[in-house]
């Protein structure tokens, strides 16, 4: 049996003219927790129906547990991987208990639905109906719809979208105490910290292409930096500061300037004397550690939440 | 229930009929629809319809001595008005005089509206009540033997109809719109994401249909036997059987409708298309036999016309299932085409 979880090949999706996914390459080891990140529109969702077998690719090979979504075997494989789409409305008007044991009846195997209520925290809105919960709680109900069937492979769709930071913070540990258990997880998202405490590995998706895969601490050492610093472009010569000691490289996007630096403490007194010497003023000025929203940046030269 | 959930998993149907049972009941206004609304037709239906033989023709003379008022005004049935020339005409042009004798010296004449239901009666009664009292005599004796056909009334004709119809709508909202709103939601392509057997989705929709048909029918039933007294005269087996035949037929013309749209309005608009002519033409509230014998095929041909004759035959006229083969043929055949067309369409997201 193959040690992957999920294998594709050159999976390639089309919408008229708009090639959603092109020519994408994924391999997820089992007990992974593997994250697709991107801006909307990226091609993640696509990606992730494809390969819940709710789409079909128009080139590329899909392999899910060493099976293909083959007509035949197509049930015997959905019992063995749980989903939570985007943007799943689910019944309003039946309740927490009711909408987990309607899930729990379609798998052969699973868990009882009061011990996923109890896992998901769920248990004082038991009886509560779907129309009375909070965004939180919902998303809560909709991953406990998908670990009822107790499956091996989890595909969560932007799983945190929306949601508070306590919300976040607790889905985020019903995901990892999945992955503890030995589960494999497929998750996309658009947030860099989620990706970054929650995935393995991570590939970044532009327009369809994944445009580097690694370990999210492996994507921000390829920066070479640890910190950037920026601030409004306005009057600098970007490539003047090429050579300012501490310097790794420089972006500009919009009004602002980026640059990467491996030691702050060598290129800011730089960078501000660098400016007093040509007379510019830095009206203000950020330095934050370096993410995997400037990999994205430094790979695209567009901001995830630009779309 | 505070405890179910636990101990053994239950069957997806059982789970997925108890899911629509439960999203219906807890709307309140689709239960008013489909359950209360009828009967309260039925109820003012039944009371403006209600059989008037107690009603009096009302009529006015002008001219005429006081003799011929006398004799007149105690004619059994007839209520005498005493009105000037203009107020008579007046209110017969109103609907609220039934006739005015205008009479000359050697010349009767009568005033009264010939295209109503019962403008011939209102002729020959009065015709016949002047010339008597006039001193014409009968040549002939007749006596009467009087024979009430059940099933004659208005509120006879009309529940088989009602319950035809509130069949029709209930399947097509209960099932197409809910269809269409699941998909809307995405949760079809949710469903489609777990192992459940697909049909098993559509069954629960029938099974659940069929539960709150036994409530619909029933109600109906049950309200014009001890409100109306309308008896079944024929089978109640094969009411029973024409009723679940045509919530078959109208799930299937539902699914078809909710196959591919995700747009609640469209899947709205298509119902009311396919709803509309057979409210029109199906013989709910009105005979079908009114309209050109020409365009009767045509109308027998609907599915809601078969569910209409056949109830109304059984309710009725106590006919037997075996004069009913063409209503059950009709049914069958739209049901099995349109459920062949529905399932080749269906999408799931």
């Amino acid at each position: 049996m193959s040690d992957l979880a999920i294998e594709c090949r050159q999976l390639v999706k089309r919408y008229g003219d708009l090639v959603a996914v092109n020519h994408l390459d994924l391999e997820v080891a089992r007990g992974e927790c593997f994250g697709l990140l991107g801006p909307n529109g990226a091609g993640k969702t696509t990606t992730v129906e494809i390969l819940e077998g709710l789409t079909k690719p128009d080139g590329g090979q899909v392999l899910l547990l060493g099976q293909t979504w083959k007509r035949r075997g197509a049930r015997k494989l959905r019992a063995r991987i749980g989903v939570a789409l985007q943007e799943t409305r689910l019944p309003e008007k039946l309740t927490v208990l009711e909408v987990v044991r309607l899930f729990r009846s379609f798998y052969p195997d699973g868990r009882s639905p009061d011990e996923v209520i109890e896992i998901l925290d769920l248990v004082e809105k038991r009886e509560a109906r779907v129309g009375n919960l909070s965004g939180g709680q919902r998303q809560r109900l909709a991953l406990a719809s998908a670990l009822v069937g107790n499956p091996d492979l989890l595909f969560l769709d932007e799983p945190t979208t929306g949601l508070d930071p306590q919300a976040r913070l607790s889905i985020w540990g019903v995901i990892e105490t999945f992955r503890k258990g030995g589960g494999t997880i497929l998750l996309t998202t658009h947030y860099m910290d989620e990706a970054h405490r929650l995935c393995d590995r991570i590939a970044i998706l532009d327009r369809g292409q994944g445009i580097a895969l690694d370990t999210p601490d492996a994507l921000i050492d390829s920066l070479g930096a640890d910190q950037i610093i920026e601030f409004p472009t306005n009057g600098f010569d970007p490539d003047s500061m090429r050579n300012l000691p501490g310097v790794v490289g420089i972006k500009q996007r919009g009004g602002s300037t980026r640059l990467r630096v491996k030691h702050l403490g060598q290129a800011l007194p730089a960078l501000l004397k660098h400016a007093a010497d040509h007379g510019v003023v830095l009206e203000s000025l950020a330095t934050h550690r370096a993410t995997l929203e400037d990999v994205y940046v430094h790979l695209t030269g567009r901001g995830l939440r630009d779309g | 229930m505070a405890r179910r959930g636990r101990g053994k998993p239950t069957h997806p149907l059982y789970e997925l009929t108890l899911a629509r049972l439960l999203e219906f009941w807890r709307s309140p206004g689709s239960v008013f629809w489909v359950f209360i609304f009828p009967v309260v037709l039925a109820v003012a239906l039944g009371i403006a319809f209600r059989h008037k033989g107690a009603d009096s023709i009302r009529i006015a003379m002008v001219g005429g001595d006081a003799a011929l008022t006398q004799t007149l005004s105690k004619i059994p049935d007839f209520e005498f008005l005493e009105l000037t020339e203009q107020e008579a005409l007046d209110r017969l042009h109103r609907g609220r005089l039934d006739a005015l004798i205008d009479a000359g010296p050697d010349l009767f004449t009568l005033h009264f509206d010939p295209t109503r239901p019962d403008g011939d009666a209102i002729r020959l009664r009065l015709s016949d009540a002047l010339q008597r009292s006039l001193g014409r005599e009968d040549v002939a004796t007749i006596s009467e033997e009087h024979v009430t056909s059940g099933g004659g009334r208005y509120i006879d004709f009309l529940i088989p109809g009602l319950i035809g119809m509130n069949m029709m709508s209930s399947c097509m909202w209960g099932i197409g719109y809910a269809v269409v709103d699941q998909r809307k939601r995405k949760l079809l392509r949710r469903f489609a994401a777990t192992p459940m057997n697909r049909a098993h989705y559509l069954l629960g929709f029938m099974f659940s249909r069929m539960l709150f048909l036994v409530l619909e029918v029933g109600l109906l039933l049950i309200f014009g036997y001890y409100v109306f007294d309308i008896q079944v005269q024929g089978s109640i087996l094969a009411v029973w059987g024409f009723a679940i035949m045509g919530a078959l037929t109208f799930s299937g013309m539902s699914v078809l409708i909710a196959s591919r749209t995700e747009n609640t309005e469209v899947a709205s608009g298509w119902m009311n298309f396919a709803m509309m002519p057979m409210w029109l033409l199906s013989g709910t509230f009105f005979d079908y036999h009114r309209f050109p014998e020409v365009v009767h095929p045509f109308i027998r041909a609907l599915p809601l016309t078969a569910v209409n004759d056949s109830l109304r035959g059984l309710i009725n006229h106590g006919e037997s299932i075996t004069s009913l083969g063409l209503e059950a043929a009709v049914l069958a055949l739209w049901g099995t085409i349109a459920f062949f067309l529905a399932l080749r369409f269906f999408r799931w997201q």
